[in-house]
């Protein structure tokens, strides 16, 4: 920008916090894995897919999904990106990965991130694992990232 | 947009000195990334339902006090996606990722799409990027943001506006004997969570587009059509949106970039004005291709017109995936 134009331009700054009613479904999944350690999905009563995010209705067959079921805490890695540019709002220091990851048991897919950074040590069809965090916090990020096995 | 600037605006809209919206009926629409689409097709359906006669409609963006992750962060999921995902490059890399896994398509192929599309921009007085002796070179070792998307594959953040009037059939004879007539507007989107789709083959356009086709009678769109201006956010994504959009078979973009169909001089060219990796002020992009669409109906491309053009597509994708069609043509669908 130049000097004449900078001289005009008024810079500020806002916060926003929000609250967001997650649900009961968020609320039994984020539980589990920061409590016990394990995975849970969502079986859906008529295609009988497992549902991993959980949600409450099947997006293909409109039913109620009630049926909860754990599973594997390790899955396949179907699609990664390797992140290289820092911003203030991220998990880790770049260099790491986010990945989309289909975990053991699950029909649908789960976005994470991954603790490697050199994209030649990613495969699409690599076999990851999940690592918890110690001292929960009721987050996503309570699996605090999966890695390569 | 509210999102990206982190203000309203509301002088835009309704001072006297802006846009002439005092004591008027505005109404302001925020998609996202489809914006400029859901502007046009919002504009369609005002005028077309008899409610108004005339509809002026106006996207804008100024990108450079702003800033597009800020806004795209929030259509992820707070739950599942925004530590993990969210943002404007993560997910386009992750889905350029498992596209080119997919199907082969190289990095060099992607790189040109940059290069096509950073060309035709020299052509139009109103990009942003006008690169006429851009090489893939010059694209494929640029910095790595996201792998595998390097800069070059990327759209830039843009400032910008764009403005289209509307009106019914007999108000048009008062203003052109030249208009664009509409023939179809379509929008689909369909998920939960990001993992709900594919994250490659963009379903959306594949549903939203062949409900237009339809509506339009188009049933080869390559032949049926003259131009398209679609909405590449990334080089590899329009090799994706081609397939998507019906213009050759899943798995075939890079060849019918290769073949050389899409370039200006090609059967079909897309993006003549240089598209969203030239240009991008968001919240006026999606309403750029529609502009774009309806300068090359009206034959008003100047050098970066395309010839004999009867019918011409635009696309809006924005978060959540989604996509909007229009398709436009020069004498009025019957």
């Amino acid at each position: 920008m130049n000097q004449e134009i900078e001289k005009k331009v008024y810079r500020g700054r806002i916060k926003v916090p929000y609250k967001h009613t997650a649900g009961a479904y968020v609320e039994k999944f984020i539980t589990e894995i920061g409590k016990n350690n394990k995975i849970y999905g969502v079986k859906c009563p008529k295609c009988h897919k497992v549902n991993v995010p959980p949600k409450m209705i099947c997006i293909e067959c409109f039913e109620k999904m009630e049926e909860w079921v754990e599973i594997g805490n390790q899955g396949i890695v179907k699609g990664f990106t390797v992140i290289t540019h820092s911003t203030p709002v991220m998990p880790f220091e770049p260099p790491f990965a986010y990945g989309i990851i289909r975990l053991d048991g699950a029909d649908t897919d789960f976005v994470h991130i991954i603790k490697e950074s050199d994209p030649k040590k990613l495969k699409i069809g690599m076999k990851v694992k999940a690592v918890f965090k110690e001292n929960p916090r009721k987050r996503i990020l309570d699996i605090e990232y999966f890695e390569p096995i | 947009m509210d999102h990206f600037e982190g203000i309203n605006f509301s002088e835009l809209m309704c001072g006297i000195e802006a846009a002439p919206g005092y004591l008027k009926p505005v109404v302001k629409v925020a998609t996202g990334g489809t914006t400029g689409s859901s502007l046009a097709i919002c504009g369609y359906h005002n005028v077309a339902s008899g409610i108004y006669n005339n509809v002026l409609v106006i996207g804008w963006e100024k990108l450079n006090e702003g800033g597009a992750t800020t806004g795209i962060i929030t259509a992820f999921d707070p739950v599942w996606e925004r530590p993990s995902l969210a943002g404007a490059l993560g997910p386009l890399a992750l889905m350029a990722g498992m596209y080119s896994a997919k199907y082969g398509i190289t990095a060099e192929q992607a790189a040109k799409v940059t290069v096509k599309n950073r060309s035709n921009a020299a052509n139009n007085p109103f990009a942003h990027l006008q690169m006429p002796n851009i090489t893939i070179d010059y694209v494929m070792s640029s910095q790595m943001i996201s792998y595998p998307l390097r800069l070059h594959d990327c759209c830039p953040q843009s400032e910008g506006a764009c403005a289209l009037i509307y009106a019914n059939e007999q108000e048009t004879k008062k203003i052109t004997d030249n208009p664009a007539w509409f023939h179809a507007v379509e929008t689909a989107h369909y998920y939960t969570f990001g993992t709900d789709d594919k994250m490659y083959d963009l379903p959306t356009a594949t549903i939203a587009s062949k409900k237009a086709y339809k509506k339009a009678g188009i049933k080869n769109p390559v032949k049926d059509l003259d131009v398209a201006e679609i909405y590449e956010p990334t080089s590899w994504s329009e090799l994706s949106w081609t397939e998507a959009l019906g213009f050759c078979k899943p798995g075939e973009g890079g060849k019918l970039l290769d073949e050389g169909i899409t370039q200006m001089s090609g059967e079909f060219p897309i993006n003549p004005s240089g598209g969203v990796l030239s240009t991008n002020p968001i919240g006026a992009t999606a309403l750029v291709r529609v502009a774009e669409a309806a300068t090359q109906v009206m034959g008003r491309g100047e050098k970066r017109q395309v010839p004999d053009v009867e019918k011409a597509l635009a696309m809006g994708f924005g978060g959540s995936l989604w996509t909007e069609i229009l398709i436009l043509g020069k004498e009025p669908l019957r």
